[in-house]
């Protein structure tokens, strides 16, 4: 079987075949990405994070089910969903658990759901995450919705490799401290307050508000000699030369599906507002950018590996070891450039 | 490159609602090194299929407490057939009275573990199965 025209054809068999090789990283893989890369930049990645228990798998299983049935007038989109999930550090082992939320999907061939691994990375995706969401795009999917593991503050990785990240809080996660910490709300283009009819929504609520404010200052009014002058926001540098969108802050309980077609729509202007001011492009780049570095750094690495006579390093960490030298020391040792 | 792992499907076909023992089994093949899809209570043999299919698994284990494993288990195993999985291992769990035990080996089934079973009997059982194959 022909893996690349079976992808393109949209044959399911060639597809999953195809997902396993490049998860694996095989050569077999390798090949079927580089033929399938050209027929990829059509699909909005969409990123789903947040907290463990926080609904995610819920949430992508609601969103996708607005997609396949949308509300009249529109046509449904096909929907590919990578849910990345944990591996166990000691026994490299795994349980692939987010299908157990979408059920309701099951039947619809529009609609392709993998289950993989972290495998290692830390980011909250998985090394191959980038690669395999190349396939599903060479393949027709419009959506591919990338749900990371559980996250806590700092595994970013998904904003990286997505078009669009959503954050999705419970109520109850702390204090407004917590929200002007950096890394994970950060990231956010939506953030999503899931549980909302568990108590403590609005203080949740108004802690992501307050951080939002702090990040984009409202223009305010005051009073000045008797009259109401309005002081407009100073306008925050634009990060990353893309232009500035505000997250909108909503509210859900995705296993009843509330605030569902809100999400979808902040999605869609999400996408539209990228589209119009240059941000989709800006994206792409630092999207493919991201990627083109890891694979250089593994591949440097691999290189400077083979090269590398095995008593040298051994050598350097025995050195290490008795204080000889130090880490800094050790690494000018090994490489030099 | 890295090493091959082993990916396994545990599903509960038909309508019986006990799943302790598919999650003990997944738990004791997830600290075997394997990645276990869980898909929960409830399925049809159509949404295991798919789920094989999707997941691109090397092994489905299924378990039937229910007494309906002569007419869910023959299904499964057709569905991946057209799917073309035909190589995908079929390993069951739950309560199976013995005198049906030669008709599901008859019909593909890789390995029945009744209660009782020690993990490293079914994960050595199922690992050999699959490198097997390969």
């Amino acid at each position: 079987m022909d893996l690349v025209q079976g992808v393109l054809n949209g044959d399911r068999l060639a597809l999953t075949r195809t997902l396993t090789q490049v998860e694996n990283d095989t050569p077999t893989g390798r090949a079927a990405l580089n033929a399938l890369f050209t027929h990829t930049g059509r699909a909005h990645l969409v990123g789903v994070t947040g907290a463990p228990g926080s609904g995610k798998s819920s949430l992508v299983n609601k969103l996708a089910g607005y997609y396949r049935y949308p509300p009249d007038g529109e046509a449904p989109r096909r929907v590919a969903i990578i849910a990345v999930d944990p591996t166990s550090p000691f026994t490299g082992g795994a349980i692939l658990g987010d299908r157990i939320r979408m059920r309701d999907l099951a039947g619809d061939q529009g609609v392709f759901i993998r289950s993989m691994a972290t495998r290692g990375s830390l980011g909250g995706i998985a090394a191959a995450t980038a690669a395999m969401v190349q396939v599903f795009d060479a393949a027709g999917f419009e959506l591919v919705l990338i749900e990371t593991v559980g996250v806590g503050q700092a595994e970013v990785d998904v904003a990286h490799l997505a078009h669009t990240t959503v954050v999705v809080e419970a109520p109850g996660m702390g204090d407004d401290i917590q929200a002007i910490k950096a890394g994970i709300l950060e990231i956010a283009d939506i953030l999503v307050v899931n549980k909302a009819d568990h108590p403590g929504v609005d203080s949740t609520e108004r802690a992501l508000r307050g951080m939002l404010e702090l990040a984009h200052p409202a223009p305010r009014r005051y009073a000045h000699h008797g009259q109401i002058e309005l002081v407009p926001a100073a306008a925050p540098a634009p990060v990353n030369d893309e232009p500035l969108w505000i997250p909108p802050i909503l509210r859900s309980v995705a296993t009843e599906g509330t605030g569902i077609s809100e999400i979808a729509a902040a999605i869609a202007s999400h996408r539209l507002h990228l589209e119009e001011t240059g941000g989709w492009k800006v994206r792409e780049r630092l999207r493919l950018q991201a990627e083109l570095d890891m694979l250089l750094q593994a591949k440097l690495v691999a290189c400077w590996k083979a090269q590398l006579p095995e008593e040298a390093y051994t050598q350097v960490l025995d050195d290490l070891l008795v204080r000889q030298l130090a880490p800094h020391q050790a690494v000018e040792r090994l490489v030099k450039c | 490159m890295t090493e091959r792992k082993i990916r396994v499907l545990v599903a509960k076909p038909g309508l019986d609602g006990h799943d302790r023992g598919a999650k003990v089994v997944a738990r004791a093949l997830r600290d075997a090194g394997m990645e276990v899809v869980y898909t929960g209570l409830r399925q049809t043999p159509e949404m295991i299929a798919e789920a094989a299919l999707q997941e691109d698994v090397d092994a489905v284990g299924l378990s039937v407490l229910s007494g309906a494993h002569m007419v869910l288990v023959p299904r499964v195993l057709e569905l991946l057939k057209a799917n073309g999985q035909a190589h995908v291992k079929v390993f069951l769990g739950g309560i199976i009275p013995d005198e049906d035990l030669p008709r599901l080996h008859e019909m593909g089934v890789m390995g029945i573990f009744g209660p009782g079973t020690l993990s490293e009997t079914y994960v050595a059982e199922i690992r050999k199965a699959i490198l097997d194959a390969a």
